[in-house]
């Protein structure tokens, strides 16, 4: 049911974060893209039960280090400082994505620019405007098990990032499994987004309103999700 | 074993002449040869074609250049080959403003073109970046009922590489995730330099634990570990 009251969107990376980490099961691989997927470190179970994939070159990345651990000989993906857990290993950048390429790692989670209800992602690049480039994204979206695209719901300017067709230029087509933003999870089915779960304060119909996609949702979306309304930091 | 012979970062530098295609290794300036670069960047050579990772860091709020940035900086580059700029805004401009060529590659792509060059291959079939730009202009093949892609094999006529520890015959060991492109690089070159951290005596390294075989390696410079 829509609120009586007009529902005001907050930006929340942290949900996002905090909700992925919970899909993860204990032993899996997983690759975190740069940016908001980084994020998604922070709330993972503190003992290494998830391993950390990093496309530069290491498998069971740790948290990061103190001002003292801090080797320059050792960074995640994204160029920031790291730390290697009791049993991980490094390699070289073919060996590397090998892994990804050949369907060695569960899950990947990585930034958007657009998604769209084919699972098409767009994410690394703007022409004539800003032009990171792919990196390792193409690799991830083609050969890790499940691909979730984890991003804010809206643009800055108020735009939804989720749309019926990309109109950037993609990273890859047809890959995306998972889109979790800051209103809920979202799986690509059949041509279109299933709102699996939604986040309070906001309601199904409300999502599907505010977003330029098609979207079904069932009964579990219609429930919420009160677990995730914690505040932020806390797990 | 024969040893190879050991120069100057400026020497090393000397290596490298005007159109040179210049394979770089380094990912986010982790694993760079800091030394050798700084020297390149301080020297005449120009219209240089960079392999590399990423074009390191350019930071235009800060003012912030390191790595082969300062190739970049300096118009030493006319094309780049590479699977991120985004840390180097100067790269990016370049690019808007037909400055210099970027080609923008997967970087697994990149990694196995690379190896490809190196072990004699005619290239690799990979179904990334099928649907994308990257597939643009690239030959499809279909092998058991799947479309893949066709990279072709990378060479450079200079690898500038970065290793931890060499002994005295070339033999190389990397540390941590500054190893990345590096081993694949030393294959992959007519002239191969390694700037190390140490070069000890042949013998001592544990043949069981070096990563690149010396027989890849032409130079060896010895420089202090630059802080970036």
């Amino acid at each position: 049911m829509e609120s009586a009251v007009p529902l005001v969107y907050v930006a929340n990376k942290e949900i996002i974060a905090r909700r992925i980490a919970k899909m993860f099961h204990s032993g899996d691989v997983v690759n975190l893209g740069i940016g908001l997927p980084t994020l998604v470190e922070k709330y993972l179970p503190s003992d290494g039960d998830i391993v950390l994939q990093s496309e530069d070159g290491a498998l069971g990345l740790g948290p990061p280090p103190s001002e003292s651990q801090k080797d320059g000989d050792l960074i995640d993906a994204g160029g920031g400082a790291a730390t290697l857990r009791t049993g991980g290993c490094f390699f070289d950048s073919a060996t590397s994505f090998g892994m990804i390429r050949g369907g060695h790692i569960d899950y990947t989670v990585l930034g958007v620019l657009e998604v769209d209800q084919e699972g098409n992602l767009a994410n690394y690049k703007v022409p004539g405007k800003r032009v990171p480039g792919m990196g390792g994204a193409m690799d991830l979206c083609i050969g890790a098990r499940v691909v979730i695209a984890a991003t804010l719901h809206f643009q800055p300017s108020g735009a939804s990032r989720l749309r019926r067709r990309c109109t950037l230029p993609l990273t890859a087509a047809g890959a995306v499994h998972l889109v979790v933003t800051d209103l809920g999870v979202f799986s690509v089915e059949a041509g279109r987004f299933r709102l699996t779960e939604c986040f309070a304060p906001y309601t199904p119909q409300w999502v599907k309103e505010h977003t330029d996609a098609d979207i079904v949702f069932t009964e579990t979306a219609e429930q919420g999700n009160e677990e995730l309304l914690l505040p932020v930091g806390v797990v | 074993m024969k040893d190879k012979p050991i120069i100057s970062a400026v020497e090393a530098s000397q290596l490298i002449f005007n159109g040179n295609c210049l394979m770089v290794g380094g990912f986010m300036d982790c694993g760079a040869p800091h030394s050798i670069l700084a020297a390149l960047g301080g020297s005449e050579v120009r219209d240089l074609t960079l392999i590399a990772n990423d074009t390191a860091v350019h930071d235009f709020t800060s003012g912030r250049v390191t790595g082969v940035g300062h190739l970049v900086k300096n118009h030493q580059i006319k094309k780049v080959i590479a699977s991120h700029i985004g840390a180097n805004q100067e790269t990016q401009r370049q690019m808007n403003a037909g400055e210099v060529e970027v080609e923008l590659v997967p970087q697994g792509t990149l990694a196995e073109q690379i190896r490809a060059g190196g072990a004699g291959l005619g290239g690799v079939l990979t179904p990334t970046g099928l649907g994308t730009e990257a597939a643009e202009g690239k030959q499809v093949v279909i092998v058991g009922g799947r479309s893949l892609l066709v990279a072709v094999p990378l060479h450079a006529d200079v690898a500038l590489i970065k290793a931890r520890k060499a002994d005295r015959a070339g033999n190389l060991v990397f540390h941590g995730t500054a190893r990345n492109f590096n081993p694949l690089m030393a294959t992959a070159a007519t002239l191969v330099i390694a700037e190390v951290e140490e070069i000890v005596d042949t013998g001592m390294l544990d043949p069981d634990s070096i990563h690149t075989p010396s027989l890849f390696v032409d130079y060896l410079v010895c420089a202090d570990k630059l802080e970036w």
